[in-house]
């Protein structure tokens, strides 16, 4: 048990919980102001195989040398904000179903990058394997302090700043909201493009810095990981970052193991108990068992005004 | 200060505004009255950029003006407090109150001087209210005072203010009309919507009736009387009576004893409430909406959790805190909601299939297999039978409830409750939203169950159908019940005084 | 015959539109769209590999299209279907090794009692958390989704693996809980199309399903509170045990695929087996107009769609079987923004096209 607990261990955690905190951020803009985000899945494999293309592409095609995995980094976020754009438009102006245009768009992006890499790449579902030194950096120190003052910026404009208040009023109650002036559906495009440009980022991560290519579905569901954490951190950015580098660890862990977990007492935990984790943990803490998470009010109810 | 012309809005095929003027004068207080339904909060939601009006035009000191958001109307020096309180009930008093209209840079909201300023308008119209109090902590009145210091803290020249006083105890009341009167010493103006006439003449200056969507007189307020404006309101000298023979009143049906009923917030909505509705009589409840009469009946019907419950439910001598709604049917409990779109009507299910609702499960609607499937022919006999016997226009049971206007959806209901020929029957505000003649229908085939031997608990904010079809009245406040009258002889002063003052 | 055509339309007008944009997609990787389509769609016809493929991918699709509308229907949400049938996948070819030496009259009743089973007990613990506790059944069923993948990838591994096998699956079922092949009923078929008595199985579903909502006293309950849970109840409607017996009845349905799968098909639980059955589900049933009849047209379509990916793989130049997913999610974005389409021939103000939904629990 004692060998859990290495160096290589936290370094780990950090660098895969990098990818959730990201995308659970951005979520939780999106349902702050009354938006379900079941799209973040789709939103990181669109960061991720658009980061990792555009890498490949100012690498190979551009000859950009090392600042390529930062335009790859911007490519992803630009692809997390489209494909938010289409969640949001449908969601906010054609007042779709949430739940169901987020299983759309994670469906839609299970196939693009597919279809996309086939065509660019003739390999079909992946893109070109990218140089070692042509990737975002990942020396957990950089990442963990990035990390720091991301959510402390995140916290800061959620509870400082006249938008946050705004974001969380409308994802509360957004006839109040309406009533004091404030316009729902600006509010909620804003947060549902700042959870795609985060996912966006977040998915970008996976491809450029944690490997160093895409691959066919390489998010694996850290989407809903991210989901899970969002709701595990009751919605709040510290909770929320402390959320996914639990989920972060277990995965973690599960790597380092290969297998199984031996305890002190000679058993083992075999890797599907702990990767079930995150999940059983956001069943219980959403029953009320641990304290409890009480959504923003108006979560996935679309605002309709009466006219 | 604010000037209606002409104003027309129609929703799907209710007129609700038709060419209404109305000019409220700077500085005064103006009340605007009529029954429910009259169109009052449409007129002022349009003024406030809620609605937009079909046809007509809106001036603000004497300019015609674009309305078309509550941001409007906001830049205009408008502010609204609604009944239905716009508070963000996880935020702080003064998170709420800036909200929109926020102090300090885009990046960085100064909360501090926004406090300081709320405290000062607080201390300026006595108002006494603490900027960081989180908003689900205040008591009504208290954030009704929220609503205020929005308005005020956005500049508002003008607040309309919408039925201010229904959710209000008197003392709160009489606190609020300070307030106000402190306010157009401030040279506000001040709008008021209400239905309660004592209000209106002890705070406006000037009144507004509006009866079926139009504007049917002004008047100064030292000029006029209740009288007069009742009979403006209500639009007819005589009091609408039903006819009705003496009540042939056997055994206690209905025993109430001690009943409480909190919400799930833990909030007591009804407070030690004890009556008894005996077979033969229609025992009437009056009271300003709110106070209660909702969670009485639904914890009659069996709708709110045991838990919430205290006292003693009887029915025929039996304890029924614990019986299941249909268990409750099936002793011959039925329940005309006062929300059809909400409690009685499947909206999207045809007439026949709605008609069947709370008896669905049992013969004769089911048959074969241990009463497993629906009688396509028993649903579709029990359907005509409602339909024609109340008189349910189109006669089509395939239509979808949805399709069908305010007083043939009710009718449905009405039917359909009748059909199990109930032992009780609880009935709340049936006639809202439903056209003249079928108000009358309605009426009648109340007092026509009643000789019939059922024992109804009648609730109904229109004071007049309570006491008219009532052979006792008790009158709520608060959720206790502030007295009992004799329809016949107490005068609407009398029930109006206990149901706004309480004991 | 107004109705009919409307409720057809729509989902016609979204199919058509997601196949415009897909075909704009195919001209940009610079394909033919029209050829990528023919390829797509037309090898779907030929007999008797074409049918009898796309009528064995429809299989899996139609019961998972019923277990989302039986979902909808009442207000609720599956999306544990992926994992619902994962369980009773699981526990089909559980049953299958662990009694194969039964006879078939026994073996095969109990097997599809197995998968029944499995599948609703798997899908009322949502029910049973929302009734319960009001906890949300979208993301519950998303995390048991994940859970059922990792549990019934733990029993495979650890206790049903042959050993050596570098596959992860388990044992073969015995041989007296396969059920027939269609092939070896009708002529022309051949047996080698893993096309079986299952795909029976799910269009009697879906009379069933139609009967159990329209022309029973339970689906009357169901319907009635997945269309105003308030009035449900107060009609006398239990509304939390609505809740739990629809999930119940969804999860059944969803476990059926394994009845397909493992008794029909391999013969044996294979890890990661489904092909996204469960989410296309959701596509079958919204674009099926939540009707059984609307599921089993939905279902042929996807179908024809996932045997053409093949070819579509094989014999176009650029364009991937991932086309498939590309349409499919387009269609499930247009059908869920129905507005969209009112608003292009401007007849209406975007409406929330919410599905009806159970939110709380009573008080």
């Amino acid at each position: 048990m004692r060998d859990v607990f290495t160096l290589s261990l936290i370094a780990s955690t950090i660098r895969l919980a990098t990818p959730l905190v990201l995308a659970a951020l951005g979520g939780l803009f999106s349902e702050r102001s009354g938006v379900i985000n079941i799209a973040l899945e789709g939103k990181m494999l669109a960061g991720a195989f658009t980061a990792a293309a555009v890498t490949y592409a100012a690498d190979t095609k551009l000859g950009m040398g090392n600042a390529s995995p930062w335009v790859g980094l911007l490519g992803g976020l630009v692809a997390g904000l489209f494909i938010a754009f289409i969640y949001a438009v449908s969601c906010i102006r054609f007042k779709a179903d949430q739940v169901v245009s987020g299983a759309a768009i994670n469906i839609l992006m299970l196939g693009i990058p597919g279809f996309l890499s086939g065509a660019f790449f003739l390999s079909s579902g992946s893109t070109p394997q990218l140089p070692k030194d042509h990737l975002l950096p990942q020396s957990p120190v950089v990442i963990a302090i990035t990390i720091l003052i991301l959510v402390a910026l995140i916290w800061y404009v959620l509870y400082k700043t006249p938008f946050g208040l705004r974001l969380r009023s409308v994802g509360e109650k957004p006839e109040a909201a309406d009533a004091a002036g404030v316009s729902v559906s600006k509010l909620r495009y804003s947060g549902v493009l700042l959870a795609g440009m985060l996912a966006g980022i977040g998915g970008a991560y996976l491809s450029i810095g944690q490997s160093s290519l895409f691959t066919r579905n390489m998010t694996a569901g850290r989407g809903f990981i991210a989901l899970a954490a969002l709701i595990f951190g009751k919605w709040r950015p510290v909770q929320t970052l402390l959320a996914c580098l639990l989920f972060g660890f277990t995965e973690a862990v599960s790597i380092q193991m290969q297998g199984a977990v031996k305890l002190p007492s000679g058993e083992d935990i075999p890797v599907q108990f702990i990767n079930m984790v995150p999940y059983v943990l956001t069943i219980v803490v959403l029953a009320g068992f641990i304290g409890s998470s009480r959504p923003p009010r108006a979560l996935g109810v679309p605002y309709q005004k009466e006219k | 200060m604010l000037e209606l012309r002409e104003i027309t809005k129609r929703f799907g095929d209710v007129l609700a505004n038709d060419h209404v003027n109305i000019v409220v004068k700077p500085g005064t207080i103006h009340a605007i009255v009529g029954e429910n339904g009259a169109g009052k909060s449409t007129a002022m939601r349009i003024a406030y950029g809620f609605y937009t009006a079909d046809s007509g035009e809106i001036l603000v000191d004497g300019q015609v003006r674009e309305i078309r958001s509550p941001h409007d109307a906001i830049a205009l020096g408008i502010g609204m407090v609604h009944q239905h309180f716009m508070l963000v009930e996880t935020m702080t008093v003064a998170e709420n109150i800036v909200l929109g209209a926020e102090p300090g840079s885009s990046f960085a909201l100064d909360l501090k001087s926004a406090a300081a300023q709320i405290r000062q308008l607080s201390e300026e119209f006595k108002l006494a209210v603490n900027p960081n109090e989180p908003v689900e902590h205040l008591s009504v009145g208290q954030q009704q005072r929220v609503e205020l210091l929005k308005a005020l803290y956005r500049h508002a020249k003008l607040l309309i203010l919408d039925e201010p006083t229904a959710v209000l105890t008197p003392l709160e009341v009489e606190e609020f009309f300070g307030i106000l009167r402190r306010m157009r010493a401030q040279g506000k103006t001040v709008i008021i919507i209400t239905h309660k006439l004592s209000e209106v003449l002890a705070i406006s200056d000037e009144v507004t009736v509006m009866r079926d969507g139009k504007v049917v007189g002004g008047v100064q307020t030292k000029d006029t009387n209740a009288a007069e404006l009742a009979r403006m309101m209500v639009g007819r000298e005589v009091l609408l009576r039903v006819e009705k023979p003496d009540a042939d009143v056997g055994r206690a049906a209905l025993e109430v004893r001690n009943l409480s009923v909190t919400t799930a917030t833990g909030a007591k909505r009804v407070d030690n409430i004890s009556f008894q509705v005996r077979t033969g009589e229609i025992v009437g409840i009056a009271g300003v909406e709110g106070n209660g009469q909702t969670e009485l009946i639904e914890a009659l019907a069996g709708l709110v959790e045991p838990a919430q419950i205290t006292g003693e439910i009887i029915i025929d001598g039996k304890n029924i805190n614990a019986v299941s709604a249909r268990a409750r049917r099936e002793l011959g409990i039925s329940h005309i909601p006062e929300d059809r779109h909400r409690r009685g009507l499947l909206l999207d299910f045809n007439l026949a299939e709605n008609s069947i609702l709370g008896v669905h499960y049992r013969p004769p609607i089911t048959r074969l297999a241990g009463n497993v499937f629906l009688d396509d022919g028993a649903i579709r006999r029990r359907a005509t039978e409602i339909i024609e016997a109340f008189d349910v226009r189109p006669r089509n049971a395939a239509l979808p409830a949805r399709s069908l206007s305010g007083g043939n959806q009710q009718k449905l209901i009405i039917g359909r409750e009748y059909h199990v020929n109930p032992k009780v029957l609880l009935v709340s505000q049936p006639t809202r939203g439903v056209d003249i003649g079928a108000i009358e229908f309605i009426h009648r085939q109340l007092v026509k169950l009643r000789d019939q031997g059922c024992a109804i608990l009648l609730v109904s904010a229109e004071l007049e159908e309570v006491t008219s079809l009532s052979d006792r009245l008790l009158v709520v406040h608060d959720g206790k019940i502030a007295g009992e009258v004799d329809p016949k002889v107490a005068t609407l002063e009398e029930i109006g005084l206990l149901m706004t003052r309480g004991h | 015959m107004k109705t009919l055509a409307r409720e057809l339309l729509f989902p016609l007008i979204a199919v058509i539109a997601a196949f415009v944009v897909g075909g704009i997609l195919i001209l940009l990787v610079g394909d033919n769209p029209i050829d990528a389509y023919r390829l797509l769609l037309g090898s779907a016809l030929s007999w008797p590999d074409g049918i009898g493929y796309t009528l064995f991918h429809a299989t899996p699709l139609i019961f998972t299209g019923l277990a989302v509308l039986v979902g909808f229907r009442c207000g609720l949400f599956n999306i544990g279907v992926e994992g619902q049938l994962y369980i009773a996948a699981f526990a089909t070819a559980w049953v299958g090794i662990e009694l194969a030496n039964r006879s078939s009259w026994f073996l095969i009743p109990l097997c599809f009692a197995a998968a029944i089973l499995a599948g609703a007990l798997w899908a009322a613990i949502p029910g049973v958390l929302k009734a319960r506790f009001g906890s949300h059944e979208v993301i519950n069923t998303i995390m048991l989704n994940f859970i059922a993948v990792s549990l019934v990838s733990y029993f495979t591994q650890y206790y049903y693996k042959v050993p050596g096998d570098p596959i992860l699956q388990t044992a073969m079922i015995g041989e007296n809980a396969h059920i027939p092949r269609l092939g070896s009923f009708i002529p022309g078929l051949p047996e080698r199309i893993p096309l079986n008595v299952a795909f029976l199985l799910a269009l009697l579903c879906c009379v069933l399903v139609y009967l159990f909502l329209w022309r029973t006293k339970w689906g009357y309950e169901i319907r009635a509170t997945g269309s105003n849970p308030s009035a449900a109840e107060y009609g006398g409607i239990s509304i939390r045990k609505q809740i739990v017996v629809a999930m119940a009845v969804s999860g059944a349905l969803a476990g059926m695929v394994g009845i397909n799968e493992v008794l029909g098909y391999r013969y044996r639980y294979y890890d990661g087996f489904s092909d996204n059955y469960g989410f296309t589900g959701i596509a079958v049933a919204l674009l099926g107009r939540n009707h059984p009849l609307g599921v089993i047209f939905a279902a042929l379509l996807f179908a024809m769609l996932q045997h053409g990916g093949i070819y579509v793989d094989g014999f176009s130049e650029n364009v991937t079987k991932d086309i498939v997913q590309v349409l499919q999610g387009i269609i499930i974005l247009f059908v869920a923004a129905e507005s969209f389409f009112k608003w292009l021939v401007g007849r209406a103000r975007p409406q929330a096209n919410q599905l009806p939904r159970v939110r709380a629990v009573t008080q």
